[in-house]
């Protein structure tokens, strides 16, 4: 299957009075049609500023793209006027944001801003832009939705709001749906819902989505293809069974042993990764990973040379792991059941 | 809202109504924001006395010839100077002119210079703070300097300058003061949108298609027109105001045109035999600024969202 969105090698960063942060460091992947396609890391791992590159909204300067392509449909957005890029935006890419309560405009109402979509890109009236927005209401699950679409975003719960967001991202069917931390400002009971909404219209629409996130619970649950991203590069790139049960990547590993699981019986300690994200200014010499590593043999290779990201495991698994093949072990990759 | 011990029963029931009102606005009907707005504004007396005085003046302004029994500029010599009466209520001036007429009419001037100058102050000024705002850089730089100029030229004088060179006259008035009082809407209206583009809502528009224009006209502007419309309000009165003093100085409005700048500077001579000829026209003004000096406070408490 042909991929929708191709990233090869993108490399951008920020002009800072400290200097250059270099934000994302030569990260390519691949969107198929249908997918959910997960990107995982800590905050500043450049998962969002990825995300928000593709579809040209940093401010440059500060932002400066140093390489790389970003193929949509075979169109290069990097190289697209800001004009064509607003058609693609919204229209064949949209965006949802972390917090829908800051995300919807207060002084319209939610069928205005859904309605706002379609009036932009199919160039619909007034009135069919209200049928699309009572439409769209109903799909994300919001009852009485020919009601409800003259409310205002202060009328709307959060999770109501995210729904309302999910529906108006979605009103021009759009071939990509990038989510940025969408349920992280919910409250946990609304997450599953929401989550459940955004995978049910995604086949409804028969779109893509690139779901960013931290939570790894919500990755295991949604995710098709994960993308582990640490310090602005990729640190680990595979399906969501080979990132969860045949990790190559320490960090990958790090995270998932930080994580609570609710069929552990043994009641073993959670483990934290030590340390702090590194400065994306001046980053560790090697791999940007060596200082918080268990595993770092020092100091070479770790601390001198960078790992590239390499093909570890299967057809399509990859890791920027020195040792990547000997995580392999059991013990290493599932301590707690090692410990059983 | 709890009723406090001294509270009677009606105090109570006043208090409980108010309660279920509020919930009833949660829950149920949805409530536009101009709808919020004014209900905050009527609960504000002095507000709604400027309001009451406002929509007074206007409904004087428009029916002036159905309720004066004068015309404002027939001379009668022979009466010159009376002190107000049954017949000339507010008295008459030096030319014999009937003075209740005279102060009616001239709140049709005063209204005038008030609405137009706003207008035009408040369109430059909503352009150009927008654009300052929005676009940033040195787009802002060159806009905020040319307020910096403008700020920096003493206001009054600068009318005189460009009236000495252009002419006097109503037009000229509206035209000046207008021209001159776009900065402080500009300044407001700018560093609001600071703040407002830094919203999610903005960064979701744009992620969404929408183009710049749609976002300032569409997105921003709707949210950060709050303090412009407090403004404009208050410049309404200090532009009615500013015309008064225009005219006075003999620069403004020209006889015989009744403006009440222009008639307080000619009667001013006659303070002392005759004060009707100040007063009238003096409290015309006063009340008519106030009035917007009231509504415009009124409105920054409705509009403010931290007060609710």
């Amino acid at each position: 299957m042909e991929p929708i969105l191709t990233v090869r090698d993108l490399r951008m960063g920020f002009d800072t009075e400290d200097g250059f942060v270099q934000a994302v460091d030569g990260v390519s992947f691949d969107v198929y049609p249908g997918e959910v396609f997960s990107i995982v890391g800590e905050s500043g791992s450049g998962k969002s500023v990825t995300a928000l590159t593709l579809l040209g909204l940093h401010e440059t300067p500060p932002a400066r793209i140093q390489g790389g392509e970003v193929l949509w449909k075979g169109r290069d957005l990097l190289a697209m006027s800001e004009s064509d890029l607003r058609k693609v935006r919204g229209r064949e890419i949209a965006m949802i944001f972390q917090d829908p309560m800051t995300s919807l405009n207060p002084v319209h109402t939610i069928g205005r801003q859904i309605g706002e979509m379609a009036r932009i890109h199919e160039g619909l009236n007034k009135k069919e832009a209200r049928t699309r927005a009572v439409e769209m209401l109903d799909l994300v699950g919001i009852p009485n939705a020919a009601q409800r679409v003259d409310s205002y975003p202060h009328e709307f719960s959060g999770g109501m709001r995210q729904r309302a967001m999910i529906a108006m991202a979605m009103s021009c069917r759009p071939g990509l749906l990038i989510a940025d931390e969408p349920t992280t400002a919910l409250d946990v009971t609304v997450q599953a819902q929401v989550l459940e909404v955004l995978l049910d219209l995604k086949d409804q629409v028969d779109s893509s989505i690139m779901l960013i996130t931290h939570d790894l619970g919500v990755v295991a649950g949604l995710a098709d293809r994960v993308m582990v991203m640490y310090a602005g590069r990729q640190a680990e790139l595979g399906t969501v069974d080979e990132i969860f049960y045949r990790t190559r990547h320490p960090y990958s590993l790090g995270l998932m042993a930080s994580l609570p699981r609710l069929d552990d019986v043994h009641r073993t300690p959670l483990l934290p990764i030590e340390g702090q994200p590194p400065s994306l200014i001046r980053k560790p010499s090697g791999c940007a990973f060596h200082p918080r590593c268990r595993f770092a043999r020092l100091p070479e290779p770790c601390a001198t040379d960078e790992p590239s990201l390499r093909l570890v495991d299967g057809d399509a698994h990859q890791a920027a792991c020195h040792f990547a093949e000997e995580l392999e072990s059991s013990t290493l990759a599932h301590p707690r059941e090692g410990r059983g | 809202m709890t009723p406090s011990a001294g509270d009677g029963p009606a105090a109570q029931h006043a208090s409980m109504s108010t309660d279920a009102s509020d919930l009833s606005m949660a829950t149920s009907e949805p409530t536009s924001f101009w709808a919020d707005v004014w209900r905050r504004f009527k609960r504000n007396r002095l507000a709604m006395v400027g309001l009451g005085l406002i929509v007074l003046i206007v409904l004087l302004a428009v029916f002036a010839e159905v309720i004066t029994k004068y015309n404002p500029g027939t001379i009668d010599p022979i009466h010159k100077r009376e002190s107000p009466s049954l017949k000339h209520w507010f008295g008459t001036d030096q030319l014999g002119r009937d003075m209740f007429s005279r102060v009616i009419f001239g709140a049709r001037v005063s209204l005038r210079v008030g609405i137009f100058a706003t207008a035009i102050a408040t369109v430059i000024g909503v352009v150009l703070g927008s654009l300052a705002g929005y676009y940033g850089g040195w787009i802002d730089g060159l806009i905020m300097r040319i307020t910096d100029i403008f700020l920096a030229f003493p206001y009054i004088l600068a009318a005189l300058a460009i009236i000495a060179v252009i002419g006097t006259g109503e037009r000229t008035v509206i035209l000046v003061l207008g021209l001159l009082g776009w900065l402080a809407i500009a300044r407001v209206l700018r560093s609001t949108i600071l703040q407002i583009k830094e919203t999610e809502y903005i960064d979701a528009a744009r992620a969404l298609g929408c183009s710049d224009f749609r976002i300032i006209t569409r997105h921003i502007l709707p949210n950060a027109i709050q303090p412009v419309i407090v403004y404009a309000t208050l410049f309404t009165g200090s532009a009615v105001l500013s015309e008064a003093a225009l005219s006075f100085l003999g620069v403004g409005i020209q006889d015989p045109t009744p403006a009440w700048g222009l008639m307080v500077a000619r009667g001013k001579n006659f303070l002392s035999v005759s004060p009707h000829l100040l007063f009238f026209p003096g409290a015309a003004i006063f009340l008519m600024v106030m009035a917007f000096v009231f509504v415009g406070d009124g409105l920054r408490d409705a509009l403010d969202p931290r007060l609710k």
